[in-house]
């Protein structure tokens, strides 16, 4: 189980319930993992803004890219840090300072990012915080997709997910 | 998820309601391919960025289950079916060696796994070094700077060997290099290797795992502990890789990474893939893996038993034992058993193990273990044929040892048919 352990409800939670994210670190590089997960997510219907000050005006995958937190508008339910431990410090604080601003509730810390500090500040602010987690890997997770990988997803589940939950459906696609 | 019983887990662990209809077992998904959404799709599958079903070389909806069942009792962070045991070995090698490079493996090994690293490995310059599975230092002895992996298996084939797990997993870190561990004879029932500081298990789920000697299988299970970066020498997991537009595959996937890398490089390339028949068949045994391991080692340890004080019979080689050499091995490795295959010798040598062989009603004379139904071989010439004389003895399988794999039958019915097939 990787550290810090969250229960898959409040995992679950967070990924029904939000609907925008800021991915600060996004890169329009397709091989990096960044953009893995921005495609993943962008294809689930969240909303992407990615932000990296040096595809600041251009775009990532069609969308709009910023320079930093501050310069970006409401909405913003979560944003999903891509740089290392140390910058997510100061990126913590930066969202912070703009939540009430652009109405962030969760701060979410990519693979092998942790800062226990900034999640300190983080949680004080009443923010909740997610950290050492990929939101791609974890949607797969719960939603039952990365076991076609053989990913052991660490969940028993005995109900049947919906497809065609009341017999078939002329919708297509 | 840790909170669940191995039970449990066996019945449970991959599986969900088949959302199309409901179906509550595992749906046999008998298809080459699967329709994609839309072109977009299609290509964000192939380039691994979004998960999804291609094609049953790369990925089936049935072996997935089995795939996640396994890496579950194992407690692994996920899992890469193949055809057979011979298959999954394949593959792990493939993304881990490069032509030049060593591993060092333990002399008391399937004599089949002896024929893979001997013969067809070779063949790859990959280099085999060695040891002894009881001795850790024979391990040290064997590294040098071409060392990849080391490789053991953790009761081994045919005696039953129990190998110092926890030794040669601080010899294998000291040498920064992953330790794979054959867990086919004991099952995560009995020994679970990642507790013991393996980084990668191999199963031939042809055996304990399916149970029924049904279906040939084979199951890598990847425990997402070893840092493929630190040493810079595994090229196929830490660089750019071409035919995936350079995602380097350590850094995209993590903890799961090695069997991503397996399944999209050397399943794709090789092609051992695992029926989706099979891994029906492999699951549906597995759910009774616990009770089946409970019976298989109860019968095992009465039959050693009752062999050792028949005046008939020269030595018997089971660690259940007490007053055997690794008694102590299995009380600290696998103290719920000591598993179900051993060995052991008649008085009369070659011939009289040869005449019990043809002898026996109940057992069965095959080549396998792990079945419902007891088995009996003489490994010398056959399991181990192709071996050297030297080798034969090393791994346990000379002239005059029988193996024995106890299955579940009533014991009264296994020792009788023994006895009678020892009459004179």
């Amino acid at each position: 189980m990787p550290y810090p352990n969250y229960p898959d409800a409040l995992i679950a939670r967070i990924l029904r319930s939000v609907k925008t994210i800021a991915m600060v670190g996004a890169s329009p590089n397709e091989s990096r993992p960044s953009y893995f997960a921005m495609k993943y997510l962008l294809d689930k219907g969240f909303k992407i803004i990615p932000v990296n000050p040096g595809q600041a005006g251009g775009e990532i995958l069609g969308q709009r890219a910023y320079a930093r937190v501050s310069d970006l508008q409401a909405p913003v339910d979560m944003v999903d840090i891509f740089r290392n431990s140390e910058a997510a410090g100061a990126i913590t604080d930066e969202v912070i300072a703009n939540k009430d601003r652009l109405g962030v509730k969760v701060l979410w810390m990519q693979l092998s990012v942790i800062n226990e500090d900034a999640a300190k500040r983080a949680d004080a602010a009443g923010l909740t915080v997610i950290m050492n987690r990929c939101p791609k890997i974890e949607y797969g997770r719960l939603s039952g997709e990365i076991g076609w990988y053989g990913v052991n997803r660490r969940v028993i589940d005995n109900r049947k997910h919906a497809a065609f939950n009341k017999g078939g459906s002329l919708a297509r696609g | 998820m840790a909170d669940y019983g191995f039970h449990t887990l066996a019945v449970h662990a991959g599986a969900q309601p088949d959302p199309a209809t409901g179906a509550r077992t595992t749906p046999i998904y008998q298809t080459s391919a699967f329709v994609f959404e839309d072109a977009d799709q299609a290509a964000a599958l192939f380039n691994l960025q979004v998960f999804g079903n291609i094609y049953s070389r790369l990925m089936n909806p049935t072996v997935a289950v089995l795939e996640e069942r396994v890496a579950a009792l194992e407690g692994g962070t996920a899992g890469l079916a193949a055809s057979s045991g011979h298959a999954a070995q394949h593959l792990v090698f493939h993304t881990i060696m490069e032509p030049g490079a060593e591993f060092i493996a333990a002399r008391q090994l399937y004599g089949g796994s002896v024929n893979q690293f001997n013969q067809s490995f070779k063949k790859y310059d990959w280099h085999a070094r060695w040891a002894d599975a009881t001795d850790p230092d024979s391990f040290k002895r064997q590294v040098t700077d071409k060392t990849r992996a080391i490789f053991c298996e953790s009761i081994a084939n045919p005696g039953g060997v129990i190998s110092d797990l926890e030794g040669i997993a601080r010899v294998a870190e000291d040498a920064g290099v992953p330790l794979i561990v054959d867990n086919t004879l004991a099952t995560p029932y009995l020994i679970r290797p990642f507790e013991w500081g393996a980084n990668i298990i191999v199963h031939s789920a042809t055996k304990f795992l399916g149970g029924h000697g049904n279906s040939l299988a084979g199951v890598i299970v990847e425990g997402g502990t070893f840092d493929w970066s630190k040493s810079g020498k595994y090229t196929t997991m830490i660089e750019e890789n071409v035919s995936y537009h350079g995602i380097r595959f350590y850094e995209t996937f993590g903890d799961f990474a090695f069997c991503v890398a397996a399944r999209t490089l050397a399943l794709r390339d090789l092609g051992p893939c695992l029926a989706p028949q099979n891994a029906f068949l492999v699951l549906t045994g597995i759910e009774t893996l616990p009770l089946r391991m409970r019976r298989h080692c109860d019968n095992a340890l009465a039959v050693a038993r009752w062999l050792k004080a028949d005046p008939r019979v020269a030595w018997v080689n089971y660690s259940g034992l007490e007053d055997h050499p690794l008694h102590a091995a299995h009380k600290k490795y696998c103290p719920k058993g000591a598993g179900a295959v051993f060995t052991f010798g008649l008085k009369g040598g070659y011939e009289a193990g040869m005449k019990m062989v043809n002898s026996v009603r109940i057992f069965s004379h095959l080549a396998n273990i792990g079945d419902t139904r007891s088995l009996v071989i003489h490994p010398a010439s056959t399991t181990h044929r192709q071996l050297s004389d030297e080798d034969r003895v090393k791994a346990g399988a000379g002239a005059e040892v029988v193996r024995l794999s106890i299955g579940i039958e009533d014991v009264a019915d296994l020792i009788a048919d023994l006895d009678q097939a020892m009459a004179d």
